[in-house]
């Protein structure tokens, strides 16, 4: 008999949408003490670490914009896929009513909010896979909707930008992307690089990328130095946190590579925003853990 | 940091430059992309025919927005099933949504002040010069402590186009803000833009 986490599931989106993860909260704090003291970049991160704090303490959503949930679920076999759907479900809407969420799932046809975040079946995204053993996983990503405004997919290779087929292709597709977004995704923003798949594929690929934590490399050397060299490359620009000038515009890049059709390369950019609120949820022998 | 209260004259906008820090204290009103269209096509454009309560929330808001400030803001709100409402989180959206329309509300409504993320373009900067009016810019995702400076939710318009897109008219206190568009033509924007794309251009090789 499958237990029912309906109340486990609502503790993972309060959790998410009030608590910044540590290793976030720790990279803006070393991002504040970068920037020049009095300058406004400065005082934006402050302003951001002690929101971040109070949301905290309040058990209030860090942004309003509690964004598009985006649940990643590892099963057993056996489990029902429907039932762990249904029981997602009930606890976004619980959630919203509780205001950790905001409603935010809007009828594409009639501009109708629903009022309890749920739509149909991409509303909550719910992506299932199952594995071997008894441990369910849920990993569940809030991502705001300006950061998904500048979220963007490129095709190469792209004559505008003299963008080969290749990991320099790569960098300068990446650049462009971050030069676009300025301010507007809530900068100093997370990059989550999908290369290759299909235009779907590749967008999954790039949020999936999201999840490896701030302290972990890639595994690849070759994806690792680009990485690093994006990041770094982009705090030359000097946009700054929310766009309005300073050292600190990109915090971290993070790359998956997946294969791709003969004739398609896209690169595609998940720009995620200062707020990146991610947490995960191991049930184990009737325990529960958050991470 | 400078003070400033809500409704404010013409001669306080003239003085603020792009770069100075406010605290906002008074009455404002929050209105975003369905309120922007909905305002556009009954009153301005007039493609639509006023509906049910148009009429008395467009006298209401005249009022508000006279000398007032508008927030470009979706909030989370609580006590929405029993009216006792409240701000939970209240950070700025994007404003460069509202370019197409901005100018036009701006000088339709007399507005001094709009408050978002992002800056906006070339004609809300003309529309600062021109009634004049400065563009606020608040901290984006700063949405549990901007709440805290909302004293009183003192009433809401249009709860039909749901809780972010309602206009939510409040009372706040100390509202922390940047002005980063003023009415002098000063865009901190347009110059970080400009900045960037020398260096962009360089590390490229565009």
């Amino acid at each position: 008999m499958q237990p029912d986490l309906t109340q486990e599931l609502l503790e993972l989106v309060r959790l998410t949408a009030t608590s910044l993860p540590a290793d976030v909260e720790q990279t803006i704090a070393a991002a504040r003490d970068k920037e020049d003291a009095g300058s406004v970049a400065r005082s934006v991160l402050d302003t951001i670490l002690r929101n971040v704090q109070m949301a905290r303490e309040h058990s209030t959503p860090i942004c309003q914009d509690t964004g598009t949930p985006i649940f990643y679920v590892d099963i057993p076999a056996g489990w029902s896929i429907r039932e762990f759907r249904r029981q997602i479900e009930a606890a976004v809407a619980e959630a919203t009513r509780r205001v950790y969420l905001r409603p935010n799932a809007v009828n594409s046809l009639t501009g109708k909010n629903t009022g309890n975040n749920l739509g149909d079946e991409y509303f909550p995204t719910v992506h299932f896979h199952e594995v071997d053993g008894d441990t369910v996983t849920v990993r569940l990503m809030l991502k705001g909707g300006g950061s998904e405004n500048v979220s963007t997919q490129y095709k190469l290779p792209d004559t505008r930008l003299h963008a080969g087929r290749d990991l320099e292709g790569v960098y300068k597709v990446v650049m462009d992307a971050v030069y676009q977004a300025q301010g507007k995704g809530c900068a100093p923003g997370f990059l989550g690089v999908g290369i290759g798949g299909d235009r779907g594929s590749s967008f999954y690929a790039a949020k999936e990328a999201l999840w490896r934590t701030l302290d972990e490399p890639n595994p690849d050397p070759e994806l690792d130095a680009l990485e690093r060299r994006i990041t770094e490359d982009a705090n030359k620009l000097g946009i700054g946190p929310m766009g309005l000038g300073g050292k600190t515009t990109v915090m971290a890049t993070r790359i998956k590579a997946i294969h791709r059709l003969p004739a398609c390369y896209f690169v595609s950019i998940a720009y995620m925003c200062w707020a990146y609120r991610r947490h995960t949820m191991i049930y184990r022998n009737g325990q529960v853990e958050y991470k | 940091m400078r003070e400033i209260t809500i409704p404010i004259d013409d001669e306080t906008i003239r003085s603020l430059k792009a770069g100075d820090t406010v605290a906002l204290t008074g009455v404002m009103m929050t209105g975003r992309d369905a309120v922007h269209k909905w305002l556009m096509d009954t009153f301005i454009n007039k493609t639509r025919q006023p509906q049910g309560d148009d009429l008395e929330v467009y006298e209401a808001i005249k009022k508000i927005l006279d000398h007032g400030v508008l927030y470009h803001c979706g909030p989370v709100v609580s006590g929405i099933e029993t009216g006792d409402y409240k701000f939970v989180a209240a950070g700025p959206t994007t404003s460069i949504r509202e370019e197409p329309y901005e100018a036009t509300v701006i000088k339709h409504f007399n507005i001094k002040g709009v408050i978002g993320k992002g800056g906006m373009g070339p004609n809300t900067l003309k529309a600062c010069q021109e009634t004049p009016a400065v563009y606020f810019h608040a901290v984006g995702g700063a949405a549990s402590l901007i709440a805290q400076s909302v004293q009183r939710v003192l009433g809401v318009y249009k709860l039909e186009f749901g809780v972010p897109e309602a206009m939510w008219v409040i009372e706040v206190k100390a509202f922390p803000v940047i002005v980063t568009m003023d009415s002098h033509g000063n865009s901190l924007h347009k110059s970080v833009l400009e900045s960037s794309q020398a260096r962009y251009r360089e590390l490229i090789g565009a």
